[in-house]
């Protein structure tokens, strides 16, 4: 076991990095990097990494750096980025190019508010904007998970029935800059975990084809329509991928949710990222108190895991959503999801609750606030703000 | 008829018969001329959003004999240079690697993409840039670029534009990128020597080519080559190469032809605003500013 004390940053780095070393056999590794706090150490550390077939590309913006990831993996790299808050809107234009061009990009992003105001701290607005982009997103709660769901990540997108982007998003600061103990996987490990990357329409100049060109509307409804048959596909291959990683690594990786004694459970709190490590304590000290209340993470954002969802509420009265992000005109955007992923099924009202929006702290008191307005209520209304200084 | 045909359209020809490209298209012409200076390289373009990637067609028809990447606007720079990383990581000892073209117009290279072509040069990609240069926006129906000359009228500019061209190969040059040169479709000897020079250099390659566009240019389809042509004689558009960023060498000496009859023969230029003089006298300013870079070197 090779258990160091490493930052966030450092684990997604290292994964990253044994990643595209792994395709040394085949066609190489290329990332294009760019500065953008709190990211900047992912790429530092994948820059100092001794590639024996690869090559770091240091462009001029965020853009550049989705490009250069592009070019190289339609030429059959492996291809990886990081990125942050308005380093993403940056490069936004591109982050569509990798999904619609079926690229098996890997990113990890680092969620930050985005400006303005300048805030560096965590927000998951960032990443969320690219909800409908069909981009494979992943929000990761601990060191140990941003390490083992990066190399899953490249497992997943690479994967023939699927051939999709995934982000790999983490908490600003809360798990980018926090050492924690992880198992750091080895070469020989992710060598035998991650197959040659194979892109299937890379470029061959015995068949020259045109990538993107102009194309009709029947032909365009038929890409999107695949897209979304790929996205659908995810949840099952997914499965398959943990197993394997079960197996190589003899460890778990989290999927698409995970869930704390919700098997009783009359009131259920979701959340995701690093709330939900919060939310799973306070869950305990209410359960100490004879209070049958539970917790569901949500890993998987896209594809949304509804019919977990819809499963695990089953026959539970309330549902809490917290929220470290804030979308204009709906509020939380998980809330968003789970509520519509409910709809029409008897029972559950979801009440959305946005806590630490901008990157404020959610402590287990205000997670002790959110679980006793819950449990007051007897119907949904509008989004509550949390951690509002009065 | 069909040995016509396969002399013009061979297995090496870069862009196939059926496009739906203007006649008189100059990036058309230029494109055949690539094609033929390419004859026997392994290469691909990558093309951001401009006419070049209209040329492609629909999908999953493509003009194009070679692979095409279709960039974002201001990326084609980015793509090529992940494009180009790949290849020369999978380049065996003693081969040389596949070439990387971007084939770009002069929104994507002038204005938008500037930033990417720029940092691109900087470091030196193993990639040849190639602008084809109509002054305009042509594929959104003529607007104005920093590429659109002083004077010129266009949808943006009705009363002709009141800016001067950016000096692209100046810029490229001011990178100390190892080759950047001009070509014109009028010269195609020149155009197919430049371009093999560069095929036998390593690093960033850039060139510039005069591309008319008769419906930007308000000119006659049959006159385009001609019109170029006067370009290059009047010094408006010389042909000249930079090595180093530091080396100029001017290929086709001006011959004294009127920068006035390249400029009169357009109705871009027929304004109120094109000074007659001015014209004139800016084209030769231009042209004697080059001679003294090139130190009045003798054409090789």
């Amino acid at each position: 076991m090779n258990m160091q004390l490493v930052t966030g940053n450092h684990a997604a780095g290292h994964s990253l990095s044994l990643a595209g070393e792994a395709n040394r056999g085949a066609r190489g590794a290329v990332c294009g990097i760019y500065p953008i706090t709190p990211q900047t150490e992912i790429v530092e550390y994948v820059a100092r990494f001794p590639f024996s077939k690869g090559r770091v590309i240091p462009v001029e913006s965020e853009h550049s750096a989705m490009g250069v990831c592009i070019g190289a993996a339609l030429n059959g790299a492996r291809a990886f980025t990081a990125s942050s808050a308005n380093g993403l809107a940056y490069m936004a234009e591109n982050v569509l190019v990798a999904a619609f061009y079926r690229l098996p990009i890997v990113m990890a992003a680092v969620n930050r508010t985005l400006g303005p105001p300048w805030n560096i701290w965590a927000d998951q607005g960032d990443t969320l904007m690219f909800r409908d982009f069909a981009w494979v997103q992943f929000y990761c709660d601990s060191n140990q998970d941003v390490a083992d769901t990066a190399l899953l990540a490249f497992r997943l997108a690479e994967d023939p029935r699927i051939l999709l982007p995934v982000m790999v998003c983490m908490d600003a600061f809360i798990v980018s800059h926090t050492s924690m103990e992880v198992e750091l996987a080895s070469q020989e490990q992710v060598d035998r975990f991650l197959p040659p990357c194979s892109v299937p329409h890379r470029l061959d100049p015995q068949h020259p084809v045109t990538v993107g060109g102009m194309a009709f509307p029947p032909e365009t409804l038929s890409q999107r329509m695949e897209l979304d048959e790929a996205l659908r596909r995810v949840p099952a291959v997914l499965e398959e991928h943990r197993a394997e990683f079960r197996e190589v690594f003899g460890r778990e990786v989290c999927g698409a949710v995970d869930s704390y004694r919700v098997a009783d459970a009359d009131r259920i709190v979701i959340a995701s990222g690093t709330i939900a490590t919060t939310v799973r304590d306070v869950v305990d000290e209410w359960r100490a108190r004879g209070e049958n209340v539970g917790m569901i993470r949500i890993k998987m954002f896209q594809p949304f895991p509804g019919r977990e969802i819809r499963s695990l509420c089953a026959g539970v009265a309330k549902i809490g959503v917290v929220d470290r992000n804030y979308a204009a005109g709906t509020g939380g955007i998980f809330c968003h999801e789970v509520r519509a992923n409910l709809q029409g099924q008897d029972g559950p009202f979801v009440q959305g609750y946005l806590a630490g929006v901008g990157g404020g702290d959610v402590v287990p008191g205000l997670v002790d606030e959110i679980m006793a307005d819950l449990s007051c209520r007897t119907a949904a209304g509008e989004a509550v703000w949390k951690g509002v200084e009065p | 008829m069909s040995v016509a045909r396969a002399e013009l359209f061979g297995e090496e020809c870069l862009l196939r018969p059926g496009n739906t490209n203007c006649g008189g298209c100059g990036m058309s012409v230029a494109l055949t001329m690539l094609g033929r200076a390419l004859a026997g390289e392994s290469y691909s373009l990558v093309i951001p959003a401009c006419c070049g990637i209209v040329t492609a067609g629909a999908y999953p028809t493509t003009s194009y004999n070679v692979p095409v990447i279709a960039s974002t606007f201001a990326s084609a720079p980015a793509f090529a240079s992940g494009v180009a990383a790949v290849n020369d990581l999978n380049c065996e000892p003693g081969e040389h690697p596949a070439h990387v073209i971007c084939w770009a117009g002069d929104g994507g290279t002038y204005d938008i993409g500037i930033a990417t072509l720029s940092a691109t040069a900087e470091r030196n990609e193993n990639l040849i840039y190639i602008c084809y240069d109509n002054e305009i926006y042509g594929n959104t129906g003529g607007q104005r670029s920093s590429a659109t000359p002083a004077a010129a009228r266009t949808t943006t500019t009705p009363g002709g534009k009141s800016e001067r061209k950016k000096d692209i190969i100046g810029i490229m040059a001011a990178h100390r990128v190892p080759y950047a040169a001009t070509l014109s479709v009028a010269h195609p000897e020149d155009f197919r020597d430049k371009i093999r020079r560069a095929l036998g250099i390593d690093g960033f390659r850039f060139f510039l080519i005069h591309a008319p566009c008769p419906t930007g240019w308000k000119t006659e389809p049959a006159e385009s080559v001609e019109l170029v042509r006067l370009a290059v004689r009047s010094g408006v558009f010389p042909l000249y190469e930079v090595f180093g960023g530091e080396d100029y060498r001017i290929n086709v000496e001006p011959d004294g032809t009127d920068p006035l009859e390249y400029y009169g023969r357009q109705r871009r230029f027929a304004g109120e605003g094109a000074d007659p003089e001015a014209l004139r006298h800016a084209a030769q300013m231009r042209m004697e500013r080059l001679r003294n870079l090139a130190g009045r070197r003798p054409i090789d």
